[in-house]
């Protein structure tokens, strides 16, 4: 299935949890935030969620600012 | 003439957001600093219990193992105040908010800002009400970054924002307090801190903003893009309170002449 994540299109393995996505993209127990179809995924959910065709996924952190 | 004496020094409030108190009036953002290192060395020379941080999508690709800023300024150490900087809506602004609170386990003090446009980055306060609005009915604690429109801030804080945050001039302008009679108004009317947010380029504009009797000052630039950023910090530490002392301890009047300060009495001249 295809998805899109921070804007990029990206191939997934059907079925594919958040918590799959955030191991493949090496960002486990990093303090990050994740939104799909612009509904936040509170953190303990990741391993339940089931990614779906054309989800659009974005995952976000803290940078510097003012 | 008003005899100076017969009003009631200003009281010295302890600053409070959301049920803490703080020590220091100065908040910092963590923009535009060189490294992580620099960025947590002025924090600290600063004195800042709070400081502002910005929401954005991870770089995915890339080295995972990059200093992530929330690391340097920990959570444990300091208040995290999460901005909506970049938001030019009100739904961007609610998302993003949305979004720092899950990245901060639940903590909902918020800095909303919702700008205008991108030359002079002020704040569209249409947007910025609409926005203040749902955030506050979701349960966040609204600091709000705003115009020095006194309606408008007393506004905000009849809605039941947490702090009034006018800019002094635009953000990274480092023009100083472009209108002081506004800032003063809104502190006069203000229930809640009022805090000079954007527009701060040197130590003596931190002073005059804390002398006009604002409870605080935030910046970013004025501090970041100094030559000496770490020195900087520590002058504006300085200059706040500075200035707070300078506003509770009642100025003299202003007088047109002069008024010597040596007495005339006893010249053996």
């Amino acid at each position: 299935m295809n998805v899109i994540l921070n804007g990029d299109h990206r191939e997934l393995p059907d079925q594919a949890t958040l918590q799959w996505l955030i191991e493949d993209l090496g960002l486990a127990g990093k303090r990050l935030a994740i939104e799909v179809n612009e509904e936040i995924v509170p953190r303990s959910q990741y391993g339940d969620y089931r990614l779906k065709d054309g989800d659009r996924v974005e995952v976000v952190h803290a940078i510097g600012g003012g | 003439m008003t005899d100076q004496s017969q009003i009631p020094l200003p009281e010295d409030k302890p600053l409070e957001f959301a049920g803490r108190v703080y020590q220091s009036r100065l908040l910092v953002g963590t923009g535009k600093y060189r490294d992580m290192t620099e960025t947590g060395d002025a924090i600290k020379a600063s004195g800042a219990e709070i400081v502002t941080v910005a929401v954005r999508r991870t770089n995915l690709g890339q080295n995972p193992d990059e200093p992530n800023l929330l690391d340097v300024v920990s959570p444990k150490d300091y208040t995290i105040l999460p901005n909506t900087a970049g938001c030019f809506t009100a739904k961007d602004a609610v998302r993003t908010c949305k979004l720092a609170r899950e990245l901060l386990d639940g903590h909902n003090l918020v800095k909303l800002e919702v700008l205008g446009e991108e030359k002079t980055l002020y704040p569209n306060m249409t947007e910025t009400l609409v926005a203040a609005e749902q955030l506050i009915s979701d349960g966040f604690q609204v600091m709000v970054y705003c115009s020095d429109d006194p309606l408008l801030a007393k506004r905000l804080e009849e809605m039941g924002c947490i702090a009034i945050m006018p800019l002094g001039a635009p953000i990274g302008s480092g023009l100083g307090i472009q209108n002081r009679y506004n800032i003063r108004l809104i502190v006069e009317n203000a229930n809640v801190p009022v805090l000079v947010d954007a527009g701060v380029g040197t130590a003596s504009d931190a002073t005059i903003a804390m002398e006009l009797g604002c409870d605080g000052v935030l910046m970013n630039t004025a501090i970041a893009s100094a030559r000496d950023p770490v020195r900087m910090a520590r002058a504006m530490k300085l200059a706040i309170e500075s200035g707070r002392e300078a506003y509770l301890s009642g100025r003299m009047a202003k007088k047109a002449y002069a008024s010597a300060s040596s007495p005339i009495d006893g010249t053996f001249f």
